[in-house]
């Protein structure tokens, strides 16, 4: 019963994530169209969300091609590296109360390295590919990403020194009088900023900025190949969504509004239920910083992060600190 | 430097009041169908987005009023076609009108650029608002006279040709031509 | 069960060790470096040290060595230096490290012969491991930051003059 019980955490964590993955691609497009006055994919099922299996099914059948120059074994290992260090980071976070596949004591490190291991997916398929467009967006991916790594990091210190622990769910549980938002503001901003690097989403996606690099690092990918970095991205928005929500705002923190029914398993629906709004609505708001938001050049992006993001972690840092021996 | 900042959630702002804007105020959306529309896209085979009648689409070959065939077989269109599209042969009719013995335009090269109507001292070649052309065969796309001839006189009706030029044809020697003077007898004229 | 889990990952971590060494492929032998150093992270985790082995992920296999895949991308060396590799590889270059290796091989398998010292029991939480940082080893800590403040300054220093020169290139 326990094995079928933590298998089917499992495979719900792993299949979750890529479902919501490829909901997002749909939703993305729609919330696109709804800011930018236009439509959005509108034709296949109730609002277009058929998209998402033809989509699906137009990557698996098309030709996965392999370029002759390009250095085989690495060229197809790099986007199941992407995607698998991806998912794997998803198994720290705690869904709801119980619901969460393990409780590391070092959670919050073990997503840190796993996206930290992402930076292969992107750097090898930029190296391996052999072509300008590729090794250039594979550089620019490896230098954003290693530069925001320690923001990202250090803006997270400040919630660990409040908790005194790694164990993400000892950080929600932490929150049940005040979400972190509010005392650690400035490592929400950075991480948030972080993470949006860290996914290279949109305004950040410098990696592949089409208008100069064709497509960056996966120029040469094709079919599936390709699907899996893009699939990598999208969940890569939603993990960073959800450790956003798990860390600054209180996880699955929410007045349980079914208590009324005395049903013991319907609390944990709530919980679920106000995470999966709370990750919602930030997966939304990267949908809007992709509608409004230019790109910055590279300097700039390196210059926001060395001079404005690292003073303001250390900052946050050193005041938070400061306030704990006060209390003290 | 707040300054920037402030301005970036002004625009965050600005873009996310889209959503709940009751019509596109700007656009040209707003002349054509008024305060109904929450977004700018054609839905473009329910809705047929509107074609300006000088639109570069389709070519056709017209007709003169009195039903005959506009084109003289100049070889103009041919010779200024850009990627070289079109191909004919002239050949002349026993009543001395010329007309192409084929005509025929690779629309799988055609540009729609509208060179070759413009060349035309026929106003023969013309170009229509008719854009929906699409083939599973490349090969279908080679039009042929029979394909591209029309019965109608397209942009320019009551024009022909020959009424203007001083060919002789059957049925009009020189002079008759409209505007045209009776030919001069030059023998007449020496001192 | 934690037996076999622990022969498993040092049996990959030797294993891909020997092959990124003998690699000619700069990023073929950066990448075994990489499984190499992942494995050794698991190792760290069954011994019940998770922070150390997370830390490992991070910093080593996460940010140093991807400083190295960034450089072997920067200098693209391609076929040449494969083949300035397979020179290097000859039989005679091999014979003085060997030497040397096998003698700490030695030392290494005398020390733990001679000292039983079992794997600790209990996990190693990361409290301990600042406590200690900052307890007992404080001068090491500091003269690393002493030494990485170093870094920083000489870092740049050198910067600054490239900059300075460049400007007054563009200023001739």
């Amino acid at each position: 019963m326990e094995i079928i019980l933590a298998l089917l955490k499992v495979f719900g964590v792993l299949i979750g994530a890529v479902l919501a993955a490829a909901v997002l691609t749909w939703y993305e497009r729609r919330m696109l169209g709804l800011w930018q006055d236009r439509l959005g994919p509108n034709r296949v099922w109730f609002f277009g969300i058929g998209i998402v299996v033809a989509d699906m099914l137009k990557m698996f059948f098309k030709d996965d091609w392999i370029p002759p120059f390009a250095d085989k074994p690495i060229f197809v290992m790099a986007p199941a590296i992407m995607l698998g260090s991806i998912w794997m980071a998803f198994a720290v976070v705690p869904f709801a109360p119980g619901i969460h596949v393990i409780d590391l004591n070092v959670g919050l490190l073990f997503f840190m390295g796993m996206s930290s291991m992402a930076v292969y997916g992107v750097l090898l398929g930029g190296l391996s590919s052999n072509s300008k467009f590729a090794l250039i967006g594979g550089l620019r991916s490896a230098a954003q990403m290693v530069s925001y790594e320690v923001f990202m990091g250090l803006s997270l210190m400040g919630v660990v020194m409040i908790t005194g622990s790694f164990s993400l769910v000892k950080i929600v549980e932490a929150q049940g009088d005040l979400w972190f938002v509010v005392t650690q503001f400035l490592g929400f901003i950075v991480f948030m900023i972080a993470g949006i690097a860290e996914s290279h989403r949109l305004p950040f996606d410098l990696p592949e900025a089409e208008q100069e690099l064709v497509q960056g690092f996966h120029t040469e990918y094709s079919g599936m190949s390709f699907g899996m970095y893009m699939v990598g991205e999208y969940m890569g928005v939603v993990l960073v969504s959800v450790f956003i929500t798990t860390i600054f705002f209180g996880g699955w923190l929410g007045p349980d509004f079914l208590a009324w029914t005395g049903i013991a398993w319907l609390s944990t629906v709530t919980d679920f239920f106000w995470f999966a709004v709370k990750a919602a609505f930030f997966i939304s708001f990267f949908v809007l910083l992709r509608a409004a938001m230019p790109r910055p050049r590279y300097d700039q992006l390196m210059s926001l992060g060395w001079k404005i993001m690292l003073p303001l972690t250390l900052l946050n840092l050193v005041v938070t600190g400061y306030v704990l021996l006060m209390q003290t | 430097m707040l300054e920037n900042i402030i301005s970036q959630f002004r625009t965050l702002y600005g873009v996310c009041s889209h959503m709940f804007r009751r019509y596109a105020k700007r656009g040209p959306m707003y002349e054509v169908v008024g305060k109904k529309k929450l977004w700018e896209t054609v839905q473009y085979p329910e809705e047929m987005p509107y074609l300006a009648p000088r639109f570069r689409g389709r070519i056709v070959l017209t007709r003169d009023p009195d039903g005959e065939e506009r084109c003289v077989a100049c070889n103009l269109c041919a010779s200024v076609c850009p990627p070289d599209c079109i191909a004919l042969q002239k050949t002349e009719a026993d009543d001395g009108r010329w007309y192409p013995e084929f005509f025929r335009i690779n629309f799988s090269r055609c540009m729609m650029c509208g060179l070759c109507e413009e060349a035309c001292p026929t106003y023969a070649i013309q170009l229509t608002p008719e854009f929906e052309m699409g083939e599973y065969h490349r090969e279908n796309l080679i039009y042929e006279k029979e394909h591209l001839l029309i019965d109608g006189q397209g942009k320019y009706p009551g024009y022909s040709f020959y009424n203007v030029a001083g060919k002789s044809i059957a049925g009009k020697d020189k002079g008759d031509g409209d505007g045209e003077a009776p030919p001069v007898d030059i023998h007449s004229l020496l001192p | 069960m934690e037996l076999i889990l622990f022969y498993l990952a040092a049996a990959i971590s030797l294993g891909t060790t020997l092959m990124a060494i003998t690699r000619t492929n700069a990023a073929h032998a950066l990448i075994y470096f990489i499984i190499s150093l992942l494995a050794s992270a698991v190792i760290f985790f069954l011994v019940g040290a998770p922070f150390a082995a997370v830390l490992e992920v991070i910093v080593y296999a996460g940010a140093i060595m991807v400083l190295f895949v960034f450089v072997i991308m920067m200098l693209n060396l391609g076929e040449a230096g494969q083949r300035q590799e397979q020179a290097w590889l000859s039989l005679s270059a091999w014979i003085v490290p060997a030497i040397l290796a096998a003698i700490l091989l030695a030392e290494m398998v005398l020390v733990l012969s001679s000292s039983e010292t079992p794997i600790p029991a209990q996990s190693v939480t990361p409290k301990q491991v600042g406590e200690s940082l900052f307890g007992p080893y404080i001068l090491a800590v500091e003269i690393a930051s002493m030494l990485l403040l170093a870094g920083l300054v000489g870092a740049y220093h050198l910067g600054r003059r490239y900059l300075e020169e460049t400007r007054e290139d563009e200023g001739e």
